[in-house]
């Protein structure tokens, strides 16, 4: 029941201002006052039918206990996804200029961006891998956590103070935001763009409109999650079976049914259910960021097959045919112009095998999460390059392919990247010519970048200072 | 701060924390809807609409029905809910349904550049999923199958026992008379 502002009481009209009105204009407002409270009150009495009615909802397994677990599961992960989404968004050294920044506008919300480091070089690797797996892993639980608050969704009235109707507005941000999160991301590495516009906006700014109602969901709820979660032992429920599955006490959320149904499953089994769900997601995706012999276990997921066999038999992010570069590109008449220092220099592939190579393995990680196994690179060290052309201390390298325009036909690198040892332009892998769908002639291969920022079918490098 | 709490409904805590986290909601939205912004906007409210208004009573009336099915009102309209047989739909029904709700653009073969940019088969997609489906119901049945087995085999064990005894009971008190 709601409180009724009491007309008489020291909140509502301090002396003063009851002083300063005349005795019937004081009247007339408390009893409006008194009309409006009573309406509410009917309102509140009065839900519209279905689930707005408390009977609506039968589930005895519905309370704060199954909430707070699943509440648990997603602070963890969600908030390792958070972190894991700003690394990938530092990888990409948005900092160095317009080729590598998909979001130039991004304001103090890059306000922690560092250069991205070259080691250990399976950096990317393992913190993209565990964006999207964990991601996908945590569907079934983001989806039980929805499920067991929905009666709150329904409540009635929506809201009783200025408060809970804030509260119930940044619940939108969240739940719109965790879910809009969750679905561009999946689409995305199912290269199913329908979403409106670039995948990188959307991601990155739905993230950041997301967190703010993420940390103050988890800062009002922390100590009733925690109070829920004591509330109840953990190894009893799971020792309790659907036959002694009982509602619990009914708690101020409304979670618990006023009218509970005999139980189907137990809490034990709502939890086991959910977790097979994301064991099941776990089994049918990892393989595609571990590789190796795991990688057909991968049976959903896009990069569960190997394109080939061979020494060129690896993931191909994207094909030369599509992103238009033909053979004729890269032909006799290919040449690598390397710009930057006194004078500009141009090579034939035959110049660079002539040079000083040296082979190190390094694996390709992409954004979608996917990943090879490391390949034997074989190359000249960008840093050689960088001698060659006359910018031995380069700042950083402007990286241009002969593909016609695109995204990342050409990407910066940052200094560090260009002094690792291991950063080169490669020239074969795996004992063999690079293909052309690995980037023949000459590619980049950089320890820790992620997968765009290795540009294939490179044309041009413009050091600087 | 008493006025405050009256008027509000909460401490001037909750206050500050929900008008930090609109500003920066506000910050990152005004970059978010940059291109675009009707089709962003009805992105991420319909994210949330399709799953509380389709999804869900989708799911949920989905479960009734299977619920409805397993309990046999007509055999016995006043036995429990069938507790013991629906699980063994569930479980597989839903591990099912939670990869095809993660992977049904590849599943149904939406992305329609997925070869031209990857080099890879995209038609083996729903043929896993329909395999992953079929040895999860198999899984299900056999595990339904062992365990009632045992389940029945005990009863009639025991029924037998029961039964064994009376026989011997009567025998004896028989012989006694």
């Amino acid at each position: 029941m709601p409180e009724n502002p009491s007309p008489s009481g020291p909140d509502s009209s301090p002396a003063e201002e009851a002083e300063s009105r005349p005795g019937w204009l004081r009247r007339r407002a408390d009893a409006a006052t008194h009309r409006l409270a009573l309406a509410r009150d009917t309102v509140a009495r009065h839900p519209p039918p279905g689930p707005f009615r408390p009977g609506f909802w039968r589930s005895p397994i519905r309370g704060p206990w199954l909430t707070s677990v699943f509440g648990l599961i997603l602070l963890f992960g969600i908030t390792t996804l958070f972190v894991t989404g700003l690394l990938s968004y530092a990888a990409y050294n948005p900092r160095l200029g317009a080729v590598n920044d998909l979001t130039p506008d991004h304001g103090i919300l890059g306000f922690y961006l560092f250069t991205w480091p070259t080691r250990p070089y399976w950096l990317y690797r393992l913190t993209q891998g565990v964006h999207v797996t964990l991601g996908i892993a945590l569907v079934p639980v983001l989806l039980a956590k929805l499920w067991s608050v929905m009666p709150r969704l329904f409540v009635w009235p929506p809201a009783r103070t200025v408060a809970q109707a804030l509260e119930r507005l940044s619940l939108l941000l969240l739940v719109g935001g965790v879910i809009f999160e969750f679905v561009t991301g999946i689409f995305n590495i199912q290269l199913w763009y329908v979403f409106p516009g670039s995948f990188y906006r959307l991601h990155f700014y739905g993230a950041w409109v997301f967190i703010g109602a993420f940390v103050v969901h988890v800062g009002l709820k922390t100590p009733r999650m925690l109070a829920s979660l004591r509330s109840r032992r953990l190894r009893t429920e799971l020792r309790t079976g659907t036959s002694h599955t009982l509602a619990e006490p009914a708690d101020p959320d409304g979670l618990v049914a006023a009218e509970p149904a005999a139980a189907t499953v137990s809490r034990r089994g709502a939890v086991a259910l959910v977790g097979a769900g994301s064991l099941a997601l776990l089994a049918v995706t990892a393989g595609q960021s571990i590789g190796g012999v795991w990688r057909p276990t991968a049976l959903l997921a896009p990069r569960g097959q190997n394109p080939g066999s061979g020494p060129n038999g690896f993931q191909i992010n994207k094909t030369a045919a599509f992103v238009g570069v033909t053979p004729e590109l890269v032909g006799p008449a290919w040449r690598l112009t390397l710009s930057g220092g006194p004078a500009t220099m141009t090579l034939t592939r035959d110049d660079l095998l002539g040079l000083a190579t040296a082979t190190h393995a390094l694996p390709i990680a992409c954004v979608e999460g996917w990943s090879t196994d490391d390949q034997e690179w074989t190359g000249i060290p960008l840093r050689d390059l960088a001698a060659l052309a006359g910018a031995p201390d380069a700042g950083s390298v402007l990286v241009q392919s002969v593909q016609p325009a695109g995204p990342f036909a050409a990407a910066i690198l940052a200094r560090n990247q260009i002094r690792d040892p291991r950063s080169l332009l490669a020239l074969r892998v795996n004992g063999a010519d690079l293909s052309l769908d690995h980037g023949y002639p000459a590619r980049v291969i950089v320890p820790a970048a992620p997968g765009v920022l290795n540009t294939k079918w490179v044309g041009r490098l413009t050091f600087r200072t | 701060m008493r006025r405050l709490r009256h008027w509000y409904g909460a401490g001037p805590l909750n206050l500050l924390a929900l008008a930090a986290c609109f500003a920066l909601a506000g910050y990152a939205a005004t970059r978010l809807l940059t291109y675009e912004p009707a089709r962003v906007i009805v992105w991420f409210i319909g994210a949330a609409v399709v799953h509380d208004l389709v999804l869900f009573p989708l799911y949920s009336t989905a479960d009734t029905a299977v619920q409805a099915a397993a309990s046999h009102p007509r055999d016995n309209p006043k036995a429990e809910p069938a507790r013991p047989g629906i699980n063994y739909v569930r479980f597989p029904a839903f591990v099912s349904a939670v990869l095809f709700l993660v992977w049904f653009p590849l599943i149904l073969q939406r992305p329609d550049t997925y070869k031209a940019t990857t080099a890879l088969d995209p038609a083996r997609f729903m043929p896993h999923w329909l395999l992953i489906t079929a040895g999860l119901f198999a899984a299900s049945a056999l595990a339904y199958a062992v365990v009632h087995t045992h389940r029945r085999r005990s009863q009639t064990l025991r029924r037998r026992r029961r039964h064994g005894r009376t026989r011997v009971h009567l025998r004896r008190s028989g012989g006694e008379s």
